[in-house]
C-alpha cells in the first residue's frame, strides 16, 4: 500500500499549499478552490526552493523565489524562470484525510518551457 | 593609521569571482527572512487587476497627453515641460513597470503582466528575455560579486561615469550594442552564465523586434526631416531616465557585498508620493527582496509589519544620497568599507556567518598603502 496519510483536509485552506516531508523527500500538497486535492514535488525545478511559501492562484502555484509558475494539477511549467515541469503525484481524500501516493509520479521531463 | 585597501573586485560573471562565490557558499544560498505568519503573507501576496489597471491607464493617458503636447509645441520652447513629463513617464516609469510585471506581481491576469512587461522592456531598452533571467539571478545572488549581473555601483565607483548615467550615457550606447549583438544571435559569456541555452532564440527574436521598431522610427524621422520621432521613441532613454537612475542607485549602493541578509545590502527609502507612483513603491527595497511575491501596492503594508526587524529607512532621497555619496567617497581608499546600519532592539541580529568572507577569501589581498 503506497498511500501516505498527510493531514486533515481542513488543515489546508482552500486555494493553498502546505509542505509535507516523508523520509528524505519533500512534497507540496494543495487544495484547490473547490476543495480538490493535489500533490507535487516540494521543490521548484528552477532553484530547489520550497514551493509551500508560494501563492496558489487558480490552478497554478507561484514560486516564492522568482515568481516562476507551474500548473500544480499537471506539473507543467507556465512561466519563466521555471522551465522544467514539476513531478505530480496522485492525491485523494479519504474520510476527510488527505492522502498522497508517492511511488507513482508523473514524468517531470522538460515540457519545452513557458511561452515567450 | 593608514587606510586598508584591497585589490579591485572582478565583477564579471565570466571571471574567477563567480566560482569563488560558489565555493564560498554564497551562490543560490538561503537568505534571511523576517517572520510573517502564513495567513498574513497570503493576504499580502494577493493579486489584483484593479490597482495595476488604474495605474497603467493613468500612465498611458499621461504619456499620450504629454506626447500630444510635445507634438503640438515642437519647435518652440513650450515643448520643454511636455518633454520633461513625457521623458520621465517613458524613460523612468517604464523601469518600474518592467520590473513589477517581470515578477508577474502587478496584475492578477497573466497576459496583462506580459503585455506591459514587453512594452516597458522596449521603452527601457532591455531585452525582455535576457533581462528576465538577469533579474532572476539578481534575486538569487543579490550583490554577490561575480554572480549578480545587476550590480550598479562597483567598488571603487567610477564617479564621473556614474554621474553620466543620469543623462543616459553611455547607457544608451551600451544598450544599443547589446541589442545589435542579441539581434545577431550572440549572447556574451557573462550572459551564458544565467540565460539557458534554450532561451537564446527568444532573446534573438525580441531583439530583432526592437531593432525593427527603432529602424522604422529612424526611417520616419528621415522622411519627415525631423528629430521628433526619435525624441518620442528611444530618446527618453537619454532625457527621461534620470528618475529611474536616481532611485535605482539607492537600491543597493554603498551597502554590503557578499552577504546573505537583504537588510545589509538593500535600502528602503521614504519617498514623496509622485516618485513612489513613478517607481511603483520599489523604494521599499529590503521588503521587496525579502518577499518578491508581494505586489507593489502591498509593500507599504509589508513595510509596516516588518519594520521593527529592519534597519531604519532613509527618510528622504537627500538623506539616502548623503550616506551613499560619503560611502562611495570613502571606498576610493577603503574598498571594503560599506554602510552598516544599526538594527532596532526588536530585530533579529544580522546573519553574520558569511559576512566577513570577503576579506577571508584567498583571491583578495589586504595591503597598506
Ligand atoms: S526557484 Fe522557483 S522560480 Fe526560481
Amino acid at each position: 500500500m503506497s498511500w501516505l496519510d498527510v493531514c486533515d483536509a481542513e488543515d489546508i485552506d482552500l486555494e493553498d499549499v502546505i509542505r509535507f516531508d516523508h523520509g528524505d523527500r519533500t512534497f507540496a500538497v494543495y487544495r484547490s478552490a473547490d476543495g480538490a486535492v493535489f500533490a507535487t514535488d516540494g521543490l521548484c525545478t528552477h532553484e530547489q526552493v520550497h514551493l509551500c511559501g508560494g501563492l496558489v492562484i487558480d490552478n497554478t502555484i507561484e514560486c516564492p523565489k522568482h515568481n516562476g509558475r507551474f500548473n500544480y494539477q499537471t506539473g507543467a511549467a507556465l512561466r519563466a524562470p521555471v522551465y522544467d515541469a514539476l513531478a505530480t503525484y496522485p492525491a485523494r481524500l479519504n474520510n476527510g484525510r488527505i492522502e498522497i501516493e508517492v511511488i507513482k509520479s508523473s514524468n517531470s521531463k522538460n515540457n519545452n518551457g513557458p511561452p515567450l | 593609521m593608514s587606510a586598508k585597501v584591497t585589490n579591485p573586485r572582478d565583477y564579471n560573471l565570466a571571471g574567477p569571482e563567480n566560482q569563488n562565490a560558489v565555493d564560498a557558499g554564497l551562490a543560490s544560498a538561503d537568505w534571511y527572512h523576517s517572520d510573517i505568519p502564513r495567513k498574513v503573507m497570503k493576504e499580502l501576496m494577493k493579486r489584483s487587476d484593479a490597482l495595476a489597471t488604474r495605474d497603467t491607464l493613468l500612465w498611458v493617458a499621461l504619456i499620450v497627453i504629454s506626447a500630444i503636447g510635445a507634438i503640438a509645441f515642437w519647435g518652440t520652447l513650450q515643448v520643454i515641460p511636455f518633454l520633461i513629463v513625457y521623458g520621465v513617464l517613458y524613460g523612468s516609469a517604464s523601469d518600474s513597470r518592467w520590473h513589477e510585471c517581470g515578477h508577474g506581481t502587478a496584475f492578477r491576469t497573466t497576459w496583462k503582466n506580459d503585455l506591459v512587461y514587453h512594452v516597458a522592456s522596449f521603452m527601457i531598452m532591455r531585452n525582455p528575455i535576457s533581462w528576465r533571467w538577469a533579474h532572476a539571478r539578481h534575486h538569487t545572488d543579490t550583490i554577490i560579486v561575480g554572480r549578480d549581473p545587476e550590480i550598479a555601483l562597483m567598488r571603487p565607483t567610477a564617479i564621473a561615469k556614474t554621474a553620466l548615467l543620469f543623462i543616459g550615457v553611455p547607457g544608451i550606447f551600451q544598450d544599443l550594442q547589446v541589442l545589435i549583438r542579441h539581434g545577431a544571435g550572440r549572447v556574451s559569456n557573462a550572459e551564458k552564465d544565467y540565460i539557458p541555452e534554450s532561451e537564446k532564440k527568444k532573446t534573438t527574436f525580441w531583439a530583432r523586434v526592437h531593432i525593427m521598431i527603432y529602424a522604422t522610427t529612424v526611417l520616419v524621422a528621415i522622411i519627415m526631416q525631423s528629430f521628433l520621432p526619435v525624441v518620442l521613441i528611444g530618446g527618453p532613454r537619454i532625457y527621461g531616465v534620470w528618475h529611474a537612475v536616481m532611485t535605482g542607485l539607492l537600491q543597493h549602493g554603498g551597502l554590503a557585498e557578499d552577504v546573505l541578509d537583504h537588510r545589509l545590502n538593500s535600502r528602503t527609502v521614504y519617498l514623496n508620493p509622485v516618485s513612489r507612483w513613478i517607481y511603483w513603491n520599489m523604494n521599499y527595497h529590503v521588503e521587496h527582496h525579502m518577499f518578491p511575491m508581494v505586489p507593489y501596492f502591498a509593500l507599504p503594508r509589508l513595510h509596516a509589519l516588518i519594520k521593527d526587524d529592519l534597519p531604519a529607512p532613509s527618510h528622504s532621497i537627500f538623506a539616502a544620497y548623503s550616506e551613499l555619496l560619503s560611502s562611495i567617497w570613502r571606498q576610493r581608499l577603503e574598498r571594503d568599507y560599506y554602510i552598516r546600519k544599526d538594527l532596532p532592539p526588536t530585530a533579529k541580529p544580522y546573519r553574520e556567518d558569511l559576512h566577513t568572507l570577503d576579506i577571508a577569501r584567498s583571491d583578495i589581498r589586504i595591503s597598506t598603502p
